[in-house]
């Protein structure tokens, strides 16, 4: 009887378990979020889009700093290779994240599908998806030149045949046209509210439609002046005749911008030095930053500019410190307050011929205050301490002494003497200021910003207001009206201390050039910006040529970055006693001159993209 | 027993190494391409050469370039397993134009390899230097060279952009290796069968009684410069 009575359980539970068997199996899962979960609420659905925000495309930023020593405004101390190659690669610099641009795509897709989200947070985060692919098609535009311009998530259908799947190359004008007609399109959606720098707004859409016009107006007028680097078909290379449309949309978009008042150069400091610098460290109220990568202590999220940076006479973490040294190349380019440009007097002719200064900042004063709130020269202080840059002492016969450790102590007739400096410089000594200059800008004053263990929260600003005054200066003056382009450029002058201003007939290529290298150096766009005006192998043209003698003209090569650096005369009773000499030189690890190849304009699409996809064609002249 | 399965199967897991050379030079009828030196580093990257010919071997799926650099005489040499392969010169390589098929691409050659072998790969130079004589009075380094302008036509022919005379300690003189240099701009050339520069030689540290000297030649859209071969010059 028990044996049947456990059969007919048996049975029983056999039969509940099988007319219930959908639900038994259909447990929802407690670690992980469906995606039906995920976009039904707006929190999660910003988590989403707060990780693309995280994987934007920046080639160099100062969470990232060793290529703004890889052409002309800063030695590497420490990493000497960017200084001893001499061809660029074809691999450098190249971008080809179309995971990236399917995770975006899909994003956009899925929250536009979702019904669960009130219709303002819906088309918002659908115009922050559009802002991201948009500004990642302008990153492949800007290293690759056209590209395959995918706006849905392509799926594959398991046939074996993935021939659907792959899509040749735009033009490269068909990419910046749809990044330009996407802000058009998103800009109004977006929301009007300068005080949101994380996320894409209103003002970030006009600014970025405003470089990337300006960029693709460049690219068709100077890319007739080297017509190798095209493809037959537009893959490459956009015709001389958009131009002035481009220039025009450039324009257009970055007056939007100014006339909508929301932004405002940084003012908020008497000392125009310390305002500049400012600038890029503060984050509260800051009317000039557009949009921005963010970081947070003890979040997880620091970097480690000022950790890698800060003087070494005042580190805060051992052997840390001093790698990236502004090259005199930079700061000799930076002009007098009489808008001329002048090489730094050091010496009457030859170079034991000294000028003496009282104090070694001297040497620096009545130039542009954009200088000092770019570098820290010599005689300057940092977290209120002195940074104590010096080679060595020049003694009474002229003849130079120094030593091989930071601040090291020597004999002279008897008496103990500092012959060099707590940052050195000491040539092949990893940090020591060997390019003469340490870095002051994004460089985080706050305590602590040196110490591994705290590092810094100094934020990156990818698009700032000062920029598109510039942009707007440009294009005005590639359209013909100086007048204009002096009026928008003079603003930034003003703010660097450079009161009289230029007029139309002063606006010409070599000071659109040149203003753009002193207000924007170590922000990123140097490269980009010789590429689009085809000048980037001319200036890094492979030939050792000594240091310019003319920073104000743009086509000048620099292949090579020079340094600068301090001596303290020592001769007690003599007249030149603790006056300061300088000496230009080439570090001796700055071995090759940089030659940047017609073929580097547009990085290499690699041999396994193509192999996936035949019907990409190689970039040219590689 | 172990040891023996052990050393087996090393034994047939590994492949014989490429034993045939390919080598040879790049020229013009006859004449060699002389180009600048590659400037092979350790630090950034090993690939890139100022002029190099590439082979695409058919047989594989994936397929992806064998870089063949050409040295300053001209001369390139590569060790390649037997096969078949294909020769191309990329895209504005060389001082020189390679043939184009009708869709502007590369045309390529078909290298058989079996065995070792040599090979002359003929090209069309857009000039060619000839009668490069240098001399050297005092610490002045005099250099002549005539250009001759073997493409003509108005769609391929290419200016001159300069004309340089480098001199360098070693034998390694061109663009990026030199410690003297003059350079004559395009326009300033008058006539290309006679240019004559002249560079002074700085005091070279550590002092030597001699110096190499060489003559370039810069086209104008191309990236690559021909040169004059090297010739050792005495105070």
């Amino acid at each position: 009887m028990k044996k049947y009575i456990a059969m007919l359980l048996g049975a029983l539970a056999l039969g509940n378990g099988c007319t219930s068997d959908r639900d038994f199996l259909d447990v929802k899962p407690t670690t992980i979020l469906l995606l039906d979960d995920v976009y039904s609420d707006p929190r999660l659905v910003l988590s989403v889009v707060t990780d693309l925000y995280n994987r934007i495309p920046d080639l160099v930023k100062p969470s990232n700093f060793g290529l703004y020593a890889g052409f002309d405004e800063a030695f590497a101390s420490g990493d000497y290779g960017r200084h001893q190659f001499r061809d660029y690669s074809y691999d450098d610099w190249n971008y080809w994240d179309y995971g990236y641009i399917r995770e975006i795509n899909l994003f956009i897709q899925r929250v536009n599908a979702t019904t669960k989200l009130i219709p303002a947070d819906q088309a918002q985060f659908v115009a922050e998806g559009r802002y991201l692919r948009a500004n990642a098609y302008f990153e492949l535009a800007k290293r690759m030149g056209g590209v395959p311009l995918i706006t849905e998530p392509l799926t594959y259908d398991y046939s074996g045949d993935v021939a659907s799947l792959r899509k040749p190359r735009a033009k490269e004008s068909e990419v910046y046209d749809f990044v330009i007609s996407e802000m058009e399109a998103i800009k109004t959606i977006l929301p009007k509210n300068a005080g949101e720098k994380s996320r894409a707004t209103y003002g970030l859409a006009l600014a970025t439609e405003a470089r990337a016009a300006l960029y693709a107006g460049s690219i068709a007028k100077y890319g007739a002046t080297t017509p190798t680097v095209s493809l037959p078909n537009g893959e490459v290379g956009i015709p001389v005749s958009k131009a002035t449309a481009y220039y025009q949309t450039a324009l257009k978009a970055a007056q939007e911008l100014i006339t909508s008042g929301q932004y405002s150069l940084y003012m908020k400091r008497p000392d125009l030095s310390d305002n500049f610098a400012y600038l890029f460290l503060d984050k509260t109220n800051n009317p000039e930053a557009i949009f921005v990568e963010d970081f947070k202590l003890k979040s997880g999220k620091m970097q480690g500019f000022a950790l890698d940076n800060q003087p070494r006479a005042i580190t805060e973490e051992g052997e840390r410190g001093g790698r990236l040294n502004p090259s005199l190349n930079l700061v000799q380019s930076f002009e007098k307050l009489d808008n001329t440009f002048a090489t730094l007097p050091i010496n009457k002719g030859i170079p034991d011929n000294y000028i003496y200064y009282d104090k070694p900042e001297d040497l620096f004063a009545g130039r542009d205050a954009r200088l000092r709130g770019t570098v820290l020269v010599p005689g300057a202080t940092f977290k209120d301490r002195p940074i104590d840059i010096y080679a060595g002492l020049i003694l009474k016969d002229n003849s130079i002494l120094t030593g091989n450790a930071l601040g090291q102590l020597k004999d002279v007739n008897g008496v103990k003497v500092k012959v060099v400096g707590l940052s050195g410089p000491i040539d092949k000594y990893d940090g020591s200021a060997q390019g003469g200059f340490y870095m002051r800008k994004y460089n985080d004053p706050a305590v602590g910003s040196g110490q591994i263990g705290t590092q810094s929260e100094v934020w990156f600003i990818r698009y700032r207001y000062g920029e598109v005054l510039l942009n707007a200066a440009e294009a005005a003056f590639e359209l013909g009206q100086g007048a204009l382009a002096a009026t928008y450029m003079n603003q930034v002058r003003v703010r660097a201390g450079l009161t009289i201003p230029l007029t139309a007939s002063d606006i010409t290529f070599d000071r659109i050039v040149h203003e753009r290298k002193v207000e924007l150096a170590f922000e990123g766009h140097e490269l980009f910006d010789y590429k689009r005006w085809r000048i980037a192998h001319i200036v890094w043209d492979g030939s050792n040529s000594d240091l310019t003698t003319k920073p104000g003209v743009a086509t000048e090569p620099s292949t090579r970055v020079y340094s600068l650096w301090p001596y303290l005369v020592y001769n007690p009773g003599g007249a030149n006693d603790g006056k300061w000499a300088f000496r230009k030189l080439l570090s001796p690890q700055v071995t090759q001159s940089h030659n940047f190849r017609l073929g580097n304009y547009y990085s290499r699409i690699s041999d396994g993209i193509i192999n996936n996809n035949p019907l990409i064609l190689r970039n040219p002249n590689q | 027993m172990l040891l023996t399965i052990g050393l087996t199967a090393c034994h047939k897991d590994n492949f014989a190494p490429p034993k045939s050379t390919f080598s040879g030079r790049v020229v013009y009828k006859g004449d060699p391409i002389l180009v600048q030196t590659a400037n092979i580093t350790d630090v950034n990257n090993v690939t890139d050469f100022p002029v190099f010919l590439e082979l695409w071997q058919a047989a594989y799926g994936n397929r992806s370039s064998i870089r063949v650099p050409v040295s300053q005489d001209g001369t390139f040499s590569s060790l390649l397993f037997d096969g078949n392969y294909k020769l191309i010169v990329p895209n504005g390589r060389g001082p020189f134009l390679w043939k184009r098929t009708a869709a502007n691409m590369p045309d390529s050659l078909n290298i058989n390899i079996q065995g070792s072998q040599t090979m002359d790969i003929e090209v069309m130079p857009y000039y060619m230097l000839r009668s490069a004589q240098f001399t050297m009075s005092g610490r002045k380094a005099t250099g002549s060279v005539k250009l001759e302008k073997v493409i003509t036509d108005v769609v391929n022919g290419k200016a001159v952009e300069r004309v340089s005379l480098y001199v360098n300690t070693t034998q390694f003189v061109d663009a990026g290796n030199n410690v003297a240099k003059t350079d004559l701009v395009g326009v300033d050339v008058k006539d290309i069968s006679s240019v004559n520069l002249i560079a002074d030689v700085p005091t070279l540290i550590p002092s030597q009684g001699y110096v190499y000297a060489r003559i370039g030649l810069k086209i104008s859209g191309v990236s690559d410069m021909i040169y004059t071969p090297i010739q050792k010059l005495t105070f």
